[in-house]
This record gives C-alpha cells, structure tokens and sequence, in this order.
C-alpha cells in the first residue's frame, strides 16, 4: 500500500478554482507560468513556499467554482503530494483523477491537523496526525483504472495503441 | 418506481430501460461545447493522447468569448489553435464573436430537449433549461470526448425544487435561485442533479429557467433540468418528439428530497461577498455606496434581463461616480435589445455597452475594479479577485435591483 510523508498546509472552506488561479493567468503558455499566482487572491506568498511532497488539507467543497483544469494542474506543478479535504467539488475532483493528482476526504482531520505539521498517509487506509490516526475510504473502481493508467491521457495513448 | 428527468434521459441514451443513481455508465455525447481559453489545453491532450481524427465534427461546436475581443497577446494564441484544429478535422460550428457559448449552445440550437451535453465551462448546466442533461467537465476528458464520442457518468441523485404561486413583481428568477443556493449552501447539491417543477416554473420563460439552470453549478449541483414543454419547443426551434414531451420527472420517482416554496415569498436578494450562499435581502443592505455595477453575462444577459434594467432606468440616470456596463449576453441579444429600445434608454442613462463576451463577469477583459470598490453584478460568481483586487466586494443581484442600484449609486430595493 503506497505511504508518504508530508508537510501540512491548512486552508478553509469553499477554496474555489478562482483562488486557486485566477482567470487572468488562464491564458498563459503554460502551467509552468501559471503557478507562481497559485492560491494569489487569498494567500499571494503561498506559491513561493510550498514545496515538493507537500500536502494540502482543507475544509468542505474543495475546488468548487470554475471548470478549469488549469487548478489541479497548477497545485501539482507546485509540488503538491495530495489534498485531503472535508468534501471537494465534483469537477475539480475528475480533472484531479484524470491528472493523476490524488485527492482522499476526511471529515475530522481538517478540526485537528495545524499548519507546518508532518502527517503521513497510507492510501486507501489512514493518515496520522499528531499521534491521531484517521480513516481514509478508497475510491471507485473505474477511478481507481485512470490512475492506475497514470491519468487519462496515459489510459487513452493505451487505447490507440500509443507506447507507453 | 418512476424515474426523474435526468434518469430517464440516461436510459435512453445507453438503451437501458432504468438507470439508478451512483450507477457508473458510459454515455454517448450529443454535443459538446469548447470556449477559447481551453482550446490550446484541449488541443495538445487530444494530439498527446494520439487521437487522428475527431469523432463527429457535427457536434463539436468550438466558441471564443472570454477573450473576446482579444486584450492580451497570448489571446490571439487561442483563435489561432482553434482556427487550426477546426479546418484540419472538419469542424464548422465556430463562433469567433457572436456571444457567451452558454447563450449561443441553446440560442443557436445546438442543444435539444433530452440531449446528453458536455463543455469546458462550469456553466455547462445551463442547458438543463430546455430538458438536456449538461455538465462542465475538464480539458483532458473533452480531448477523450472529442476521441472517442463517449465519457462515463455517475448517474447522479436529484433534489426537486418545487415552487407554486405567483411572484411579486420586483422579484426576478434569479432572486430566486439565489436564495435556492443559500438554503441548499454552495456544497449542498454537489454531485446531485436538480430538478425544477411547479406551476411558477412552468409560467417561466425560457430565459428565466436559464438563469436557474445556469447557477445550479454555484449549489455544486451536476445539472439542472427543467421539463421541456411547447415554450422550449418554440426556444429550440424543434416539434417535441415522442420521447420529449414525456420528460417530466415520474410522480413516484425517487427523489432525495423536494423543497418547497411559496413564490409569493421570494424577495429581492444579493449574494454577499465572497460567497454565492452568502445571501441576504436587499432591503437590509439598502444604502451601502456603490462603485460600479455589471448587468450581463449568461447568467443575466438576456432580452428579458435587459428590458428589466431599461425599465428601470427609463428616464433617469446613473449616478455621478457609478460606471454602469452592460454585455448583452449574443450578438442576437445585441440586436432585439437595441431594435426594441432598450439599449437605447440604457446608453441615455449613462450605461457603457460592450460588445458580447465573458471577459467582464471574469475580471478578465475589462471593467476590473480596485481595493475597497463595490460592484453590484448581475452575473454568477463573487470570488475573491474576481473581478479585480482581493479587496473589492461583489454583490450578486437580478438586472432590476442592479439597474435600481445604478441610479441610485447605493444599494437599493426595486419597487
């Protein structure tokens, strides 16, 4: 079962894909342009500091807003392990999945879990904090296929044949 | 056990006789819709995923309106890519200035009662107001789409809405859907389809039910449909088939819930900064000094929407230090709008009119704002930065209560 360390960073409820990365970077080459604004319109320094392997916990409704696959892409690029959250929204978790950019809910966590801490997860099963494990569910099958694949980019380059 | 619209839409489209929700299928997509600032992220996931020809280029319909006309460089970018992809696969429904994709998918008739839809837009649900199921997804599933014709599902639970009765006058639908958003929260109806019944309802224009349709997403909801009756037949252009007509949700139907509302207890509302739940009546927020206000967007950008503001506006003004903009939400729009008269009286009371885009409601083309400036809109989104700094407060409102705003340069209630 794949296990991972990380370092926390803590934000609220309703953190939409505006906040995540606002419309006037949308249009940039590329993601690799883009994430330096991650998260600008609420906390403009957090790009600057998250760092590979980091973790994101968050409260209810995560990526809600806008349809734009640019958030999750953007929160990977950065170096973002995985996002636990109390609820994401139902876009932004498929283009989440499909980008190979693991997402799991936890409804307590969020009450306990402080900024700066190490929490280590173990997929499908549990995440530690503080001393304090917390249950994790797994996902559906068919999700559970896309990232197996690697994303869904990899599952259809499979499907036309395309070396993997 | 009956089934509900979205259900019973589904069934057809995989040739089941019913689907249960949290069933996981693979539907075949009538029509999909993709807007300018994803066209190059779409483009280069269709090529990478090593697809050589799209799969029916008569339901792809490709639309430029947030970066329309164009203010950065990197616009032009966009059209290019989609010129480009459009003449190699053979596709002809391209949009390069006739107005919001949302307004134009149902306008132009690319959306038919019990269709399955997909765009790369959240308000993708905004079809659901002619009896289509319709949602936003992202740029990687569109280029699968645009592959393969297909993408799975999860047929999802529905929450009924109904409301009866007659609406006050100073009451627009989307005083309504706001206030269905605060009492359901921006969470409440994720993953779930909504379903819109009643005799209030059924009254409704096309537009109107649009509007609702269009913001379900801001409740988190999947889609939002409406029963297709002779109204839609005549919105689509189209005689309702033998299955159309019968696209009402069952009366033993399982639903999740059902609320209800009196319409004659809907008031005039506003979505509070920064949250669309965040709702309260306009009347107790009467007086608070206003900047700008934006009446547009295919949330209100309609005929209806701007009759409603010149209505209000006739024969007055804006106030001295308020910017009144308005975006009609197609070039259609533009045109039945100014043919009637009502940009006409907009333009004399001191209205700015752009041409048709996305680019106001999105902060991205024009019309930005500064901290501590407050902007009454008439749009769907109040987020942080979205239209402009951090630190400017949107207040969401019906073209009405907007246009009263505007003359009175302060928040202020419609007779």
């Amino acid at each position: 079962m794949e296990q991972f360390t990380g370092k926390v960073w803590v934000l609220g409820d309703d953190i939409d894909t505006d906040i995540i990365i606002p419309t006037q970077y949308l249009a940039l080459k590329s993601i690799e342009d883009m994430k330096q604004y991650g998260f600008s319109p609420l906390r403009p320094e957090l790009a600057g500091k998250i760092e590979k392997g980091d973790i994101l916990v968050a409260g209810k409704n995560f990526g809600c807003g806008s349809s734009r696959e640019q958030a999750p892409e953007v929160l990977k690029a950065l170096g973002i392990r995985c996002i636990i959250a109390r609820s994401f929204a139902r876009i932004f978790f498929r283009n989440s999945i499909n980008n190979g950019l693991l997402l799991m809910e936890q409804p307590e966590l969020w009450d306990h879990v402080r900024e700066g801490e190490t929490i280590e997860v173990v997929v499908n099963s549990h995440v530690s904090s503080n001393g304090k494990q917390y249950p994790l569910t797994s996902l559906p099958d068919n999700l559970v296929e896309i990232i197996e694949a690697g994303g869904l980019v990899k599952a259809m380059q499979a499907r036309n044949g395309l070396a993997v | 056990m009956g089934q509900t619209i979205v259900e019973k839409i589904i069934s057809r489209n995989i040739g089941a006789e019913k689907v249960e929700p949290g069933q996981i299928v693979t539907v075949k997509v009538d029509r999909v819709m993709l807007d300018d600032i994803m066209i190059p992220f779409i483009v280069d996931k269709f090529h990478e995923m090593g697809f050589c020809r799209v799969w029916d280029p008569d339901r792809v319909v490709l639309i430029y309106d947030h970066l329309v006309p164009s203010s950065q460089l990197d616009d032009i970018r966009h059209y290019k890519v989609g010129d480009e992809f459009a003449a190699k696969y053979g596709i002809e429904h391209v949009h390069r200035s006739d107005g919001i994709c949302h307004q134009l998918m149902t306008e132009a008739g690319y959306v038919k009662p019990g269709d399955v839809v997909f765009g790369t837009d959240s308000h993708t649900t905004t079809y659901g107001c002619v009896g289509a199921f319709s949602t936003g997804i992202g740029y990687t599933e569109m280029a699968a789409i645009l592959g393969t014709g297909t993408l799975w599902v999860k047929v999802p639970e529905t929450i009924r809405i109904h409301i009866s009765g007659t609406l006050p006058a100073n009451v627009m639908s989307k005083d309504m859907i706001l206030r269905i958003i605060g009492d359901l929260g921006a969470d409440g109806a994720t993953y779930r389809a909504l379903e819109f019944t009643g005799d209030t309802v059924e009254r409704m224009s096309v537009s109107s039910r649009m509007t609702m349709a269009n913001m379900a997403i801001e409740a988190g909801a999947k889609c939002a449909l409406f029963a297709p009756d002779e109204k839609t037949a005549q919105y689509c252009g189209v005689s309702l088939d033998g299955f159309q007509p019968g696209l009402a949700g069952d009366r033993d139907a399982a639903y999740l819930k059902t609320l209800t509302y009196r319409a004659e207890d809907f008031v005039p509302v506003m979505a509070c900064p920064s949250q669309v739940d965040k709702i309260r009546e306009v009347k107790d927020l009467a007086g608070l000094p206003i900047d700008q206000v934006f009446i547009g967007s295919c949330t209100n950008g309609r005929l209806e929407d701007l009759q409603a503001a010149a209505k209000v506006l006739e024969g007055k003004q804006v106030a001295p230090f308020v910017k009144l903009i308005v975006t009609p939400a197609s070039r259609k729009v533009y045109e039945e709008a100014s043919a009637c008269g009502a940009i006409g009286t907009l333009v004399k009371a001191g209205a700015m009119v752009t041409h048709p885009g996305c680019g106001l409601c999105c902060g991205r083309t024009g019309g930005i704002l500064w901290d501590g400036e407050r902007v009454v809109a008439t749009n769907n989104r109040n987020f942080l930065g979205r239209m402009g700094t951090s630190k400017v407060e949107i207040y969401l409102a019906s073209p009405a209560v907007a246009a009263a705003c505007a003359a009175a340069g302060a928040i202020v209630c419609p007779l």
